[in-house]
């Protein structure tokens, strides 16, 4: 049991369907580790599952961040522990402002009076700074993204969980982003869920495929998206062209 | 960034002038009526903490401000000096809330369920109340009196002297002073980490709860601070209209103080107030006569509000108030641009 997050033998099922599939699964100090998958893979059933979202109980399996167990633990446990989330579906403050967003997220760690310095910093990072007084619900879908992400990083989180954060986002901002995983990686382990492959591509780290609710392969992004398998299932032609 | 967009900030000058008012109103107007439509305010107020700044709408707001009313009635009658009686009227709510809360919030019941269980309280508490006539339903010396409720229990009196009560304008100053002091109060929780954490939870509970904070428990703390508010203005009432009945736990005193909160504005602590005030006046003064019915009045004034101010009167107003500011700047400043390019060059 060596790893930051180590899943055993996760299961979870919605009455005929089993969402997932006794899954095994380890993510290492500092390791970024991307899960793709087609739609109805498992992969957002195994981002809830272990980030709490899902409770879970004796008959799921078990789950475990830096060693404890968090079977059964609720996201607020979860998130506690230090672990920065974010959502497939934007989850932002869409009536207050950028930095209303960022400093009500820093507030919790780094007090009253430290957190504008940690937003300033963060806003700098992302080059969100020119928005930080823009009223978050009137931005674009892909800048709203990157609000988030920046929500979960003053937070400073050990360990990062971000589901399909490239969703809406221009090819600029992509890149962006893929600097900024590569930034956070720096100091934190991250899963990265997502379906646009040339941001997986672009991240270069780690893959996992997820197939009907079980892992299908893991490794380098080279070797698992030229695999057969995974080409079968998922990329198809495209991962030939 | 001190200031926040979202929780608003204290307008002294507004404050102050309204402070000046306040004091002067029992000048030249009958202070009575005016205690009346300061408990309304307070009432009001209490719910648009609620409602405007957490996102918690309940329909049963009316138990709060029965509880604060019975629990004053039946404490007076036994103790007879009111201090202790005040502050029960206070603490009962706010516990009875921070239970009901607890288990709404702790059980993840939001949105509707919550409207339908705050209704529901509200209605047990009218419906037991009502059905208290007998000899049998006495707390101490004070019985319950079913329909016909408690009268005749002493008022409020200066702390320490029972003798000394406070009625006409002493009593018209006491609700001032709960509604400054309470209004005070809650600007001073939204201008906390306190108040910015509420309206995150208005905004987005899911994005609040991956923040690491303890949405349950907020929610549960300002669904109690919000009562006790509402049980202060139901022991003015009590002392107002010296005496209690299940009346004041009815629909209609559920359902006037949203009318109230929705036509003043969601999201200001200003706006229920006036609301409050305003509708309460109408309510009032419509009372007096029998042309037009009373309800269909208010109801014509709420369609108006909904279809014509969706946001409320108070921020609809300050949103066309800030529109003509900037114009106006805007104009100023091309007049500025226009004169200097006029100008002649050496």
């Amino acid at each position: 049991m060596s790893g930051v997050l180590e899943t055993l033998d996760l299961t979870m099922r919605f009455g005929g369907v089993q969402a997932l599939d006794r899954v095994n699964f380890t993510l290492h100090e500092r390791e970024l580790r991307c899960l793709i998958g087609p739609n109805g893979a498992g992969k957002s059933t195994f981002f809830k599952c272990i980030t709490g979202q899902y409770r879970l109980g004796h008959d799921n399996g078990r789950v475990l961040i830096r060693g404890t167990e968090v079977t059964g633990a609720s996201t607020l446990e979860i998130v506690r522990m230090g672990v920065g989330v974010k959502t497939q579906v934007p989850a932002v403050m869409n009536g207050m402002t950028v930095h209303e967003n960022l400093w009500l997220a820093a507030r919790r760690l780094h007090g009253w009076a430290g957190s504008n310095g940690v937003v300033d910093e963060i806003l700098d990072e992302l080059q969100l700074g020119a928005l930080a007084r823009s009223l978050v619900g009137e931005l674009a879908h892909g800048q709203r993204q990157m609000v988030e992400v920046g929500v979960v990083l003053v937070q400073r989180p050990w360990l990062v969980l971000l589901d399909e954060p490239a969703a809406g986002m221009t090819g600029p901002e992509v890149e962006r982003l893929a600097g900024v995983i590569r930034s956070i990686n720096q100091s934190a382990s991250l899963i990265v869920v997502d379906h646009d492959m040339e941001f997986v591509r672009m991240l270069g780290s780690n893959v996992t495929v997820f197939h009907q609710g079980a892992v299908l392969v893991e490794g380098p992004p080279a070797k698992v998206l030229n695999d057969p398998r995974v080409r079968e299932v998922y990329i198809g032609n495209r991962a030939a062209a | 960034m001190n200031e926040w967009r979202a929780t608003g900030s204290m307008q002294w000058g507004w404050f102050l002038l309204a402070l000046a008012l306040l004091v002067l109103l029992p000048l030249g107007f009958d202070t009575h009526t005016m205690s009346l439509l300061l408990i309304w305010a307070l009432f009001a107020m209490s719910l648009g903490l609620l409602w405007g700044y957490a996102g918690l709408l309940s329909f049963g707001h009316a138990a709060w401000f029965g509880l604060g009313a019975y629990t004053y009635a039946i404490a007076a009658v036994n103790i007879g000096e009111s201090t202790v009686p005040l502050l029960l009227a206070i603490l009962v709510p706010a516990a009875g809330a921070a239970i009901v809360g607890a288990m709404m919030f702790y059980g993840r019941i939001s949105d509707v369920y919550m409207g339908v269980i705050t209704l529901v309280v509200t209605l047990i508490l009218f419906n037991f109340m009502s059905a208290t006539a007998g000899d049998a339903y006495r707390i101490g010396d004070a019985r319950l009196g079913g329909f016909n409720g408690i009268p005749g229990f002493p008022i409020l009196n200066v702390p320490g002297m029972p003798e000394v009560s406070l009625f006409g304008v002493p009593m018209y100053y006491v609700c001032v002073a709960a509604l400054l002091g309470c209004y005070l109060l809650a600007r001073w929780l939204l201008a906390r980490s306190f108040g910015r954490i509420l309206v995150g939870i208005r905004e987005n509970e899911a994005r609040c709860e991956l923040m690491g904070y303890n949405v349950p428990a907020c929610k549960t703390a300002v669904f109690a601070i919000s009562a006790a508010m509402a049980g202060l203005a139901g022991c003015l009432f009590a002392n107002w209209a010296e005496i209690v009945t299940p009346g004041v736990f009815s629909l209609r005193q559920t359902a006037e103080v949203i009318i109230w909160v929705l036509v003043g504005g969601l999201g200001t602590l200003l706006g229920p107030v006036l609301g409050a005030m305003a509708l309460g006046a109408v309510k009032l003064y419509l009372g007096e006569q029998t042309v037009i019915d009373n309800s269909l009045v208010l109801g014509l004034l709420l369609i108006f509000v909904v279809l014509g101010m969706r946001r409320g009167a108070l921020p609809t107003l300050q949103g066309w108030w800030d529109s003509r500011r900037r114009r106006l700047s805007l104009a100023q400043g091309a007049r500025r641009r226009l004169g200097a390019s006029s100008e002649p060059t050496a």
